[in-house]
C-alpha cells in the first residue's frame, strides 16, 4: 500500500506563533539590507560633495524615511534581542567543571553591547566636536 | 506462495539481549549472516524502560563470592548455582565492554564507574546511568549494532510461529506489518529474545509489547516453560498506570511508610529500621518480601486509600532536591507528570505491580533450549539465575551475559549445521499463512471483542495467581483460563485489512498471552510450597525436599503436563533467607 | 448525571480502501488523569478496532507514540486530556513524514539518517577490557549527557519547517546524536562524521527556528547541538586556513 504524502502548506509560518515570530525575525534582514543601501548612498553623496550630502540629509528627514528608520531600528532591536537570547544555546560555555548559567551569558552580551554603544557614542561625540 | 528469506542466525526480539546476541555472533565470525526480527523498532524495546541499574563486581571492597551468595539467597535457592557463578564472573567483563561501546555510566569524581546500593545486595555494586540505565544500555547496544554490516534488521515484522523440521528449529514465520504479508524466514539457528509477559496481568510496569510472544512460540514448539509461577511484583509502581518508580530511590535512602507514617517493613523480618540506609535491610530487602509486606499491611488496614485502591508512601524528601536532580531526575519527572506529586516536597503513592518473569523458556547456561537450533536469552529465558525471586539490577547484566552466550552458541550451531530444509519449511509457511487468514482475517461470525477477553484474563490471573495464592483460587483461575481460551476462538476483528493491522497483532498477542497465563496458573497450582515470589497461604513454608526443583510446563491439548528438574547446587547449600541484621 | 465525555477527531488513512485520508470523530469517556493515548486505546478496544497507531511504554521513554495533537507534535502518552477539555482534540500523524496508515508514519528516512552519522564510539585503538573502564569525569560526562537523552520520538522533525520543506536535511535528533558522540571523551570519530554533518544537507541547512528544542520531551536541545556544531565546524575551517600544515 503506498504511503500518503502531506505537502507542507505555503502558509505554514502562520500556523503557530513560534513560526510567525521566526519569520518576522528572518524578515528583519530586509530592513537591515535596506538600511545598508541608504547608508551606502549617504557615503556616496558625501564623496560627491557638500550640496549632494545636504540634499540627501533633507531626503532622510522626510516623514517616509523617518518612518522607515524607526521600523529598521525596531527590526534591528528585535533581531539583536532574539539573537542575544540564543547565545547561551549556541555557545555551551563552561567555566572549568561547571556550565556557565544562561543568564550570565545573556547578561554579559547585553552588558558588552551597552558598553560598546556608550563607548562609540562618546568617541563619535568627542571627534565630531 | 509465501515470500521467503534465509539467514544463518535469526534473532527474534531487538532489545538488550537480542542486540547483544547479534553483536556477539557478528564478532565471532564475520561470515555469518545475521538477522534481527522485531515487532517494533529496536529503540522501542522494553529494555528502554529499566531505570535503576546493572550489577557487576568491580570495586575493591566487593567480591564475586558475595554477588553469587546474594543472588542465590535472593532466589530462595532456586537458582542454578553453576549458572549464577558463570553470570557473576562474566558480568563485569560484559559491563566494561558496554562502557567501551559508549554507555554513559554515572561516575565517581575520579572518573571511575560509580555504584549504588540495591535491594538484596550486601555491597553496593549496581552501576547506573542516572536513573535511565535501561534506556542508555539499549541505545548504546542498538547504535553499536549499526556498526556491523552483517546484521540485517527486519523492523516491525511480527513473528507468529517457530518452524521445526526434523527435530530442529529451522526458522519462523512472520507478518511484515507494512504489507500484512506472511513471510518465511529460514535459519540455521534461531535465538528468542522477546522479553517477558507482564501484560498478562492487569497492573504492570511493562509496556504494551510485553505479551510473552517468544515464550508461547517456544511452548508451542514443544519446549518446556520453566518456573512460570515465579512472577515478580516490583514494590513501587504508580497506582493505576503501574508506571515504574525505580528501586534506585530506596538505594539512595528512600523509605516506605504506611498511613501512620510508620516504616512497616520492620514488622516483617527486614528490620531493625536503623541505622539507615543499610544494605539488605528494610527498604533494601528483596523485592518479593517487600511486596508481600504490602499485602499484609492491606489486610491489617494500615495502607492509605487512594483513587486506585490501596497504596503506601515512598518518601525521598530527606534526600534533598540536589541529590534527587542528579541521581533520580527521571523519577521526579514521572511522579510530577503521572502522579501530580513533586517528590522533593511530597511522598509518592506506590504499590506493588507486576514487573518481571523469573520463569521462561528453559535453557542451559549457554542459552541453548532442548530444541536443537533454538536459543533464548534475556527475560524470555529461564536459565535459571533468578530462581524464585530476582534481585534488582541483575536482569540488565543478564541480557549482556546470556545474550552474548546465546549469540556465540547459535553462531557455533549455525557454522556446524549448514543445511536447512526449505521444502519442508515452505509447506509450513503456507499452512501458517492459511491459518492467519482463516482464523483471523477472513473469519466470520465472531462475537467477542479482544479487549473483553484480555481484561478477563488479566483479572483472573491477578485474582488467582497474585502475590498470595491458594489452591481454590488457582483452580478457579485455571478453569477460567480454559474457558477464555475457548472464547478466544470466537473473537471478532473489526480490521480485516492487510497494511499495519494492529488489531490482528493484538489478537495474536492475546493468543500468546493465554498460553503463558495457562503455564503460570498450572505451575503455581502444582507447587505446593511457598518460595520467593510464589506464596501459598495453604502451604506457607518452603519445602526443599520436594521442591528444590524447577517446574517444567509442557504444552498438551489441555492442561499442561508438569514435570520437575533438580536445581543445580554447587557450593551454597540451602539455608534460611535472612535479611535485616 | 451522565458521565463526562470528550471528542477526538482522528486522522484516518487506509490506502487500500481510499486513496484520500479523512477525519473520524469519536466520543470517549473523559477522565482527569487520562492521557490522549488512554483515549485512543479506549477507542481501539471498545469502539473501532481498525484504528492503527504505535505505542508501548506509556511513560515517555520509548518514543513510539508521537502524534500531532491540535497541530503540535507531542507524545500522546504524556499529553493530558484535561489540558484540552471540554474542547475537542484533533489527532494526526507526525508532520513531515509519509503516512503508512492512520497515525502510523514511515520512518525509513530517519533510520537511514541515524545510521549515516556513525553513531558509535570510534577509536583508533581499542582499550583492552582488562584495563577496565575509560576514565570519564562527571564534567566530561556532562559535556555530552544532554545530547544522549534522545528517545528518537521524532517530534523535532515534525516541528522543523526546514525538514518539512526539504526532507534531505539531516535534522535535529540525528545532529544531536552526532554531537553526543563528538563530545564524548572516549570517541575519536569526529572527522568521520564531519562529511555528513557539515555536508550539503547537514547543519548549515538549519535556520535556527528553534522549535525542535521547544517540542523535545526529554530536553535534548537539538537546536543547541546544531548551532554548537556550526561553531566547531567554522572554527575547524579557520584553523585549516590559518594553520594548513597542522594536523588534519
Amino acid at each position: 500500500m503506498s504511503p500518503y504524502y502531506r505537502p507542507m502548506a505555503r502558509t505554514w509560518w502562520l500556523s503557530t506563533r513560534a513560526y510567525s515570530l521566526f519569520m518576522l525575525r528572518d524578515l528583519t534582514c530586509v530592513f537591515i539590507a535596506a538600511y545598508l543601501v541608504f547608508f551606502l548612498l549617504m557615503l556616496r553623496n558625501v564623496a560627491v560633495g557638500r550640496e549632494a550630502y545636504e540634499a540627501y540629509l533633507r531626503f532622510l528627514a522626510t516623514p517616509g524615511m523617518i518612518a522607515f528608520h524607526v521600523l529598521a531600528l525596531a527590526a534591528a532591536l528585535f533581531h539583536t534581542i532574539t539573537w542575544f537570547n540564543f547565545t547561551p544555546m549556541v555557545m555551551g560555555l563552561r567555566f572549568g567543571e561547571k556550565r556557565v548559567p544562561p543568564r550570565i551569558i545573556v547578561g554579559v552580551t547585553y552588558a558588552a553591547w551597552i558598553a560598546a554603544s556608550i563607548a562609540m557614542t562618546v568617541i563619535v561625540l568627542r571627534w565630531w566636536r | 506462495m509465501v515470500e521467503s528469506n534465509q539467514h544463518d542466525i535469526v534473532i527474534i526480539g531487538g532489545g538488550g539481549a537480542g542486540l547483544r546476541a547479534a553483536i556477539a555472533a557478528a564478532e565471532m565470525d564475520p561470515r555469518l549472516d545475521i538477522a534481527i526480527v522485531s515487532k517494533v523498532y529496536p529503540m522501542r524495546s522494553h529494555t528502554v524502560s529499566a531505570e535503576g541499574g546493572a550489577a557487576a563486581v568491580i570495586k575493591e571492597n566487593d567480591s564475586v563470592e558475595d554477588h553469587i551468595t546474594d543472588t542465590v539467597s535472593g532466589s530462595d535457592w532456586l537458582a542454578d548455582q553453576d549458572a549464577v557463578e558463570a553470570f557473576v564472573r562474566e558480568a563485569p567483563h560484559e559491563m566494561v565492554q558496554l562502557e567501551h561501546w559508549g554507555c554513559p555510566w554515572s561516575r565517581q569524581p575520579d572518573g571511575r564507574i560509580a555504584v549504588r546500593p540495591f535491594g538484596g545486595m550486601t555491597i553496593e555494586r549496581t552501576w547506573f546511568a542516572a536513573d535511565k540505565t535501561g534506556f542508555h544500555m539499549l541505545h548504546t547496544l542498538f547504535q553499536t549494532s549499526l556498526k556491523y554490516p552483517t546484521i540485517k534488521r527486519y523492523d516491525e515484522w511480527f513473528a507468529t510461529k517457530l518452524l521445526v523440521e526434523n527435530g530442529r528449529c529451522q526458522g519462523l514465520t512472520a507478518i511484515e506489518m507494512r504489507t500484512g504479508h506472511v513471510h518465511l524466514i529460514a535459519a540455521r539457528a534461531v535465538i528468542l529474545s522477546t522479553g517477558g509477559a507482564g501484560r498478562v496481568f492487569p497492573f504492570t510496569t511493562n509496556g504494551a509489547i510485553k505479551t510473552g510472544d517468544g515464550m508461547a512460540m517456544a511452548y508451542r514448539a514443544g519446549v518446556p516453560l520453566k518456573d512460570m509461577e515465579f512472577v515478580q511484583y516490583h514494590p513501587t509502581g504508580l497506582p493505576g498506570s503501574g508506571i515504574l518508580i525505580t528501586e534506585g530511590a530506596r538505594g539512595e535512602g528512600g523509605i516506605l511508610v504506611n498511613k501512620d507514617g510508620y516504616r512497616y517493613l520492620q514488622d516483617y523480618g527486614l528490620g531493625p529500621p536503623d541505622p539507615w540506609p543499610r544494605l539488605r535491610a528494610m527498604e533494601m530487602g528483596p523485592r518479593d518480601k517487600v511486596s508481600q509486606a504490602f499485602v499484609k499491611e492491606v489486610q491489617k488496614g494500615r495502607t492509605i486509600k487512594g483513587p486506585y485502591g490501596d497504596v503506601v508512601h515512598l518518601d525521598i524528601r530527606h534526600l534533598g532536591e540536589k541529590k534527587i536532580n542528579t541521581h533520580l531526575p527521571f523519577l521526579r519527572e514521572l511522579a510530577r507528570r503521572y502522579a501530580g506529586i513533586d517528590p522533593v516536597h511530597e511522598p509518592v503513592p506506590v504499590r506493588p505491580v507486576v514487573h518481571y518473569m523469573m520463569g521462561g523458556v528453559h535453557t542451559d547456561l549457554h542459552g541453548a533450549t532442548p530444541l536443537p537450533g533454538l536459543y533464548a536469552a534475556g527475560e524470555v529465558a529461564c536459565v535459571s539465575i533468578n530462581g524464585a525471586n530476582r534481585l534488582g539490577s541483575n536482569s540488565l547484566p543478564e541480557l549482556l551475559v546470556f545474550g552474548a552466550r546465546a549469540g556465540k552458541g547459535a553462531a557455533a550451531f549455525a557454522l556446524a549445521h549448514s543445511k536447512v530444509d526449505r521444502a519442508g519449511l515452505a509447506a509450513q509457511g503456507r499452512d501458517e499463512q492459511e491459518r492467519i487468514a482463516t482464523d483471523f482475517i477472513r473469519k466470520e461470525g465472531g462475537a467477542e471483542r479482544i479487549a473483553t477477553v484480555r481484561a478477563e484474563m488479566t483479572q483472573t490471573i491477578e485474582a488467582g495467581a497474585g502475590i498470595y495464592r491458594d489452591e481454590a483460587s488457582l483452580r478457579e483461575t485455571c478453569d477460567r483460563l480454559a474457558r477464555l481460551r475457548e472464547r478466544f476462538s470466537h473473537i471478532h476483528l473489526d480490521d480485516r485489512s492487510l497494511s499495519f493491522n494492529t488489531e490482528l497483532t493484538s489478537a495474536l498477542e492475546l493468543d500468546f498471552m493465554l498460553d503463558v497465563a495457562e503455564a503460570i496458573a498450572h505451575s503455581a497450582l502444582a507447587r505446593t510450597e511457598s518460595r520467593g515470589s510464589h506464596q501459598r497461604t495453604d502451604h506457607p513454608t518452603r519445602d526443599d525436599e520436594r521442591f528444590l526443583r524447577h517446574t517444567m510446563a509442557y504444552r498438551t491439548g489441555g492442561a499442561p503436563r508438569i514435570d520437575y528438574l533438580d536445581v543445580v547446587i554447587t557450593r551454597w547449600p540451602p539455608a534460611a533467607r535472612v535479611y535485616g541484621r | 448525571m451522565p458521565a463526562p465525555t470528550m471528542t477526538l477527531e482522528i486522522f484516518r488513512y487506509r490506502g487500500d480502501q481510499d486513496p484520500a485520508p479523512s477525519f473520524q470523530t469519536y466520543d470517549v469517556p473523559y477522565r482527569t488523569d487520562w492521557v490522549v493515548l488512554d483515549a485512543i486505546n479506549y477507542i481501539k478496544d471498545q469502539i473501532d478496532g481498525t484504528l492503527s497507531y504505535r505505542w508501548s511504554c506509556r511513560m515517555g521513554v520509548c518514543g513510539s507514540c508521537g502524534m500531532m495533537i491540535n497541530g503540535i507534535p507531542k507524545l500522546s502518552c504524556a499529553t493530558f486530556l484535561r489540558d484540552y477539555y471540554p474542547a475537542p482534540v484533533r489527532v494526526e500523524p507526525l508532520a513531515h513524514f509519509p503516512v503508512e496508515r492512520d497515525l502510523v508514519i514511515v520512518l525509513d528516512d530517519f533510520m537511514e539518517k541515524l545510521t549515516s552519522i556513525n553513531p558509535w564510539i570510534v577509536r583508533e585503538e581499542e582499550r583492552p577490557l582488562s584495563e577496565g573502564e575509560y576514565r570519564q569525569s562527571p564534567a566530561d560526562l556532562d559535556r555530552y549527557k544532554q545530547f544522549s537523552m534522545c528517545i528518537n520520538c521524532m517530534l523535532c522533525y515534525a516541528a522543523c519547517p526546514v525538514y518539512g520543506m526539504d526532507n534531505r536535511f539531516l535534522g535535529p535528533a540525528v545532529t544531536a546524536l552526532a554531537q553526543r558522540y563528538n563530545l564524548d571523551s572516549r570517541d575519536q570519530g569526529r572527522e568521520q562524521r564531519q562529511e555528513v554533518l557539515a555536508g550539503h544537507e547537514g547543519i548549515w541547512e538549519c535556520t535556527l527556528v528553534g522549535e525542535c528544542t521547544t517540542v523535545c520531551p526529554t530536553h535534548v536541545d537539538p537546536a543547541g547541538a546544531i548551532q554548537q556544531a556550526k561553531v566547531s565546524s567554522a572554527l575547524d575551517w579557520f584553523k585549516s586556513v590559518l594553520v594548513p600544515w597542522g594536523k588534519r
